[in-house]
């Protein structure tokens, strides 16, 4: 609801993307539904910032409110969108257009379905190159090359005249990684770009997304559900639950002492070597759907922590060492923290 | 993490599922999507308008226009209220008994679409039915059977539906025509005409019940009947069957159209109902032969009542198919 | 490739048999072939000598045989009623329809495609609606009523087309064309459009639905993602995969203008294969009816063969497939 306009801060320092008070609306004939709910981030340049909740947490709707590709009747309702100092959130159409895939790359979850069936790989990277460069056809083959054999598909030189079908899943997200990154965006959102992958290579692609977005000088948001891939791969990260960021800040801070609960209950609910867990915990209930977010703060009804002010008021970000939380646990002054599990 | 509760496959009997669709349907988006579309309220009120003057027929219509004996070649030609007919240079002033004019034989025109309205339906529901019927049995065993069953149902569709539904209705009359003499023909007319058309149809209804059986077939609680000892054909048989009444229920809606359609160009070119019995087509062909002389109407007011007619169950039917189809939304 | 041409051509030449077969039963089997070229006052020894002229006293595989023969040769016998030829009356009749169909197909194409593309692309204009409500009443207005109503407005009323016949023709030998002379074309105009009414309104709808189908999938999304330019991501990448589907449709719908073919040439008094067939019908003229049926089996197969080898051209993973298989 508080929808700042007026707070018009200067671009931070080295700030790629800043993300502020943006809300994600869905008018539907029962009401609006909010699936972004006021939430604020930034991307530093060449950052990696990855974006972690369940499904419906508004991970997605967030990424694609960015790049300007909400499906209608999905839209932006509020709050700014900012590239380097400048907003992109209400530009026209075609000056939109000249920023996707040219300063802002993005990666969609399904390679299978990402290309299309009826064009040859080389000939969607070539379309992609000569809409924003100046290249001709046999610099932009070249550059196609290029990018094949750098995000490691064997003999791209033949390959490029192949169809998409005629890759395998992970050779597909390979391609789908050179697509996003042929004009060296500054910036790439990768919309859980492992999930329709098979396990075994989903190490080998968040690993090869990395290494050519630092090489190419782009920062990452990246989207996904699985807090394992952002403990490795990841600066910062941002929890989200039902819309809002519950908590944001660094990822080793975050990993060793989350402080909402929910980033609590998340990070009992993963395996790891060192810690000296009996068992795994987990979240009682589920995310509320967006139809019936309680009052206060979302994640009251699972709380362990609750008390009587979750349920009336909702929480702002508050800083409390070098992470930002939404919970009432930490009000100014009074950092009570919470107590590890045994 | 824990399991959604509507995650779990909760499958509530018959009683219930009814009770639940009842409200559903006028809580739901179905009931919704109607209130707000003033032409499909206007579609449904003509259809069932038309529904009720086929059904009292009898009742409504001024003269019994089937009782041949009636007619009086004194009220022939004359044309609706409100205009003049020059008939070989006499005008010619209407009968306030005849709201839309008469034909070469002094047949009251609207008492006649009336009866032509009841005929067109009947053979329309008839073949619509029979088509239904037959398309969803044919599709259950399709499905189910699968193997050698299945395909050779289905090559005989795709066969069947490259030749479109007037060929095929045609050459069923002619090729009964061959095998009867023809009064026995002439007496068989109508069933002939609705098996035809039924048999250009049924195709739709098969390929929608046979890939619904499909998915059915491979969930888990068909597995598990199985495995406990429950035949998985009675029980994919109650799963099916309440899945595809909606998608069967389109098909039929449209098919509905085109079966009237089909039955009027059928009686157009003279090979659909017997002569005796005139549909709506019928009348369409004997105006067309009277066209030149100036007598439109003949032709015009069955035309426009058969359009109608058919563009209502169409908007019904696309409205239909919309509104069960979500992501056409 | 090779393999897939081969096995189309086996399934065309089967079905081929299969119509032949049901042709030669309608033929041979219902009613007395005999009796309905001659009559019931014919004596016994012309009985005979027909009897034997027609081959009827050989066995039934063999007389099959020669009537497949006989029909790849264009020979079908007599028509009962008219006693000429079948194969004479049909070389007249044939290019009447094919002309017909042609012309109506042509113009179905070339309206419905493009007023698809752009309800599909601009969906919520007002233009978009106009075009869809009007298609909705496309679809609804049967075929002779269209051709009626458009006889009585610019034939009776306005009195500027020609109702009914084909006049105007230009005989090349092998072929009497209509259209080569503005006569010709005055005569065909009406009965083109009211055939193609219908095509093209379904064609209009169908190419409407692919194309918003198309245009919700992921791969138009990463096109927009990507930053592709509007033209090329509606026209390149919707447009193309919108094809693939259409071209199916529009292969039944030829058949389909053939088959209705036989309406309009009615209401216009069309000298086609349609009037043709119905005559037959009503009279129970057998060898026509037969040869018209094995004539439009024919026609669909063709259809079908160019559909599956335009198929194969537009879409990749046919091609893959009967190469034998993705590379790895």
């Amino acid at each position: 609801m508080a929808e700042n306009t007026t707070r018009e801060k200067p671009a931070r320092k080295g700030a790629l993307l800043e993300v502020e008070n943006l809300r994600v609306e869905f008018p539907t004939r029962r009401g609006t539904l909010t699936a972004v709910d006021d939430i604020s981030f930034h991307i530093d340049e060449g950052e990696v910032l990855g974006v972690v909740g369940e499904s419906g947490a508004g991970k997605s709707m967030t990424g694609t409110a960015i790049i300007g590709l909400l499906e209608p009747p999905g839209r932006i309702a509020g709050g700014e969108i900012r590239l380097d100092g400048r907003r992109i959130d209400n530009l026209p159409y075609e000056k939109l257009r000249r920023i996707r895939g040219r300063e802002i790359g993005m990666v969609f979850q399904d390679p299978l379905t990402s290309l299309n069936p009826l064009y040859t790989v080389g000939h969607q990277l070539i379309e992609t190159i000569q809409t924003h460069t100046d290249m001709s056809e046999s610099q932009a083959r070249r550059r196609a090359i290029d990018l094949l054999a750098e995000v490691g598909i064997p003999a791209p030189e033949r390959r490029i005249d192949q169809y998409p079908h005629q890759f395998s899943g992970g050779m597909r997200q390979r391609v789908v990684i050179a697509l996003a990154l042929c004009v060296n965006p500054r910036l790439v959102i990768a919309d859980e770009p492992t999930t329709a992958l098979d396990v075994s290579i989903q190490a080998q692609i968040i690993k090869l997304l990395k290494k050519l977005c630092s090489e190419h000088g782009a920062a990452v948001m990246l989207i996904t559900h699985d807090m394992g891939v952002i403990a490795e791969t990841a600066d910062r990260v941002a929890v989200m639950y039902s819309g809002r960021i519950a908590e944001v800040g660094p990822v080793r801070e975050v990993i060793r002492n989350a402080k909402h609960p929910y980033t609590h209950g998340l990070m009992g609910s993963i395996p790891m070597v060192g810690h000296d867990l009996d068992r795994l915990t987990q979240i009682e209930g589920s995310m509320p759907r967006l139809t019936e977010i309680p009052t206060g703060c979302p994640f009251n009804p699972r709380c362990p922590k609750v008390f009587e002010r979750c349920r009336h008021e909702r929480p702002e970000l508050i800083a409390v060492e070098d992470t930002r939380v939404a919970c009432w646990l930490y009000e100014e002054g009074e950092q009570r923290r919470t107590g590890s599990h045994g | 993490m824990a399991i959604a509760p509507e995650e779990i496959q909760v499958s509530p009997g018959l009683f219930g599922r009814v009770i639940d669709g009842g409200r559903r349907f006028f809580d739901g988006d179905i009931f919704y999507a109607f209130k707000k579309s003033p032409l499909t309220i206007a579609a449904f009120v003509v259809t069932v308008l038309m529904f009720a003057i086929a059904l009292s027929a009898h009742w409504l219509a001024p003269f019994d226009t089937m009782n041949l004996s009636s007619l009086n070649l004194m009220d022939a030609r004359l044309p609706p209220i409100g205009w003049q007919f020059n008939d070989g240079g006499m005008m010619v002033d209407p009968d306030p008994r005849f709201l839309l004019g008469t034909d070469e034989q002094g047949r009251d025109l609207l008492s006649a679409m009336m009866f032509g309205l009841q005929i067109s339906l009947e053979v329309g529901f008839a073949s619509v039915i029979l088509a239904a019927v037959f398309g969803t049995l044919l599709g259950l065993v399709s499905g189910y059977a699968g193997g050698r069953v299945d395909s050779f149902i289905m090559r005989v569709a795709d066969v069947q539906l490259t030749f479109p539904a007037i060929l095929i209705a045609l050459l069923i009359d002619g090729a009964t025509r061959t095998m009867m003499d023809p009064d026995t023909h002439q007496a068989f007319k109508l069933p002939i005409l609705i098996l035809a058309i039924a048999a250009s149809q049924w195709v739709n209804f098969a390929r929608t019940v046979r890939g619904s059986t499909l998915v059915e077939k491979n969930k888990e609680y068909v597995q598990a009947a199985r495995v406990i000892g429950i035949r998985p054909s009675l029980i994919m048989i109650r799963h099916v069957l309440p899945n595809v009444l909606g998608p069967v229920l389109v098909i039929a809606t449209l098919s509905l159209a085109i079966a009237i359609l089909t039955e009027a160009t059928l009686s157009f070119l003279g090979v659909g109902v017997p002569a005796t019995e005139p549909s709506l087509g019928t009348l369409i062909r004997l105006g067309q032969n009277v066209l030149f002389s100036g007598m439109w109407w003949l032709t015009i007011y069955p035309s426009l009542v058969l359009v109608i007619l058919v563009l209502a169950v169409n908007l019904l039917g696309d409205w239909l198919r919309d509104a069960l189809n979500p992501r056409l939304r | 490739m090779f393999a897939f041409i081969v096995q189309r051509l086996f399934q065309a030449v089967l079905v081929m048999l299969v119509v032949g077969l049901i042709s030669f039963a309608l033929f041979r089997f219902t009613g007395d072939p005999v009796n309905n070229m001659l009559g019931q006052e014919a004596t016994i020894e012309q009985r005979q000598a027909l009897r034997e002229k027609l081959g009827l006293n050989d066995p039934v595989p063999m007389q099959f045989f020669k009537f497949l023969v006989n029909a790849s040769q264009g020979e079908f016998g007599l028509s009962y009623r008219v006693g000429k030829p079948v194969e004479e009356l049909i070389a007249t009749a044939l290019p009447a329809t094919l002309e017909l169909v042609f012309v109506s197909a042509l113009m179905a194409l070339l309206i419905g495609v493009p007023m698809g593309v752009y309800t599909g692309l601009k969906r919520h204009a007002p233009l978009s609606r106009m075009f869809l409500t009007v298609s909705l009443v496309g679809v609804s207005l049967p075929t002779f009523v269209i051709g009626i109503l458009m006889i009585l407005v610019f034939g009776v009323w306005l009195g500027w087309l020609p109702t009914f016949g084909r006049q105007g023709l230009v005989d090349l030998g092998f072929w009497e064309t209509g259209l080569l002379t503005l006569k010709g074309w005055s005569f065909l105009i009406m009965p083109a459009f009211t055939l193609a009414l219908f095509q093209l309104t379904l064609i209009m709808r169908l190419v409407r639905a692919e194309m918003l189908e198309v245009l919700r999938t992921d791969y138009i999304k990463f096109a927009k993602a990507r930053g592709l330019r509007n033209r090329a991501i509606n026209y390149g990448h919707a447009l193309k995969n919108t094809l693939v589907p259409v071209i199916t449709i529009m292969g039944l719908q030829v058949g389909s203008l053939l088959a209705f073919s036989i309406i309009t040439e009615t209401v216009f008094a069309w000298p086609g294969m349609g009037r043709l067939f119905l005559d037959s019908i009503r009279f129970v003229d057998i060898p026509i009816m037969s040869c018209y049926l094995m004539l439009m089996a024919f026609f669909f197969v063709i259809i079908n063969l160019s559909v599956d080898l335009l198929y194969y051209a537009v879409d990749p993973r046919l091609r893959a497939e009967t190469l034998g298989g993705a590379a790895h």
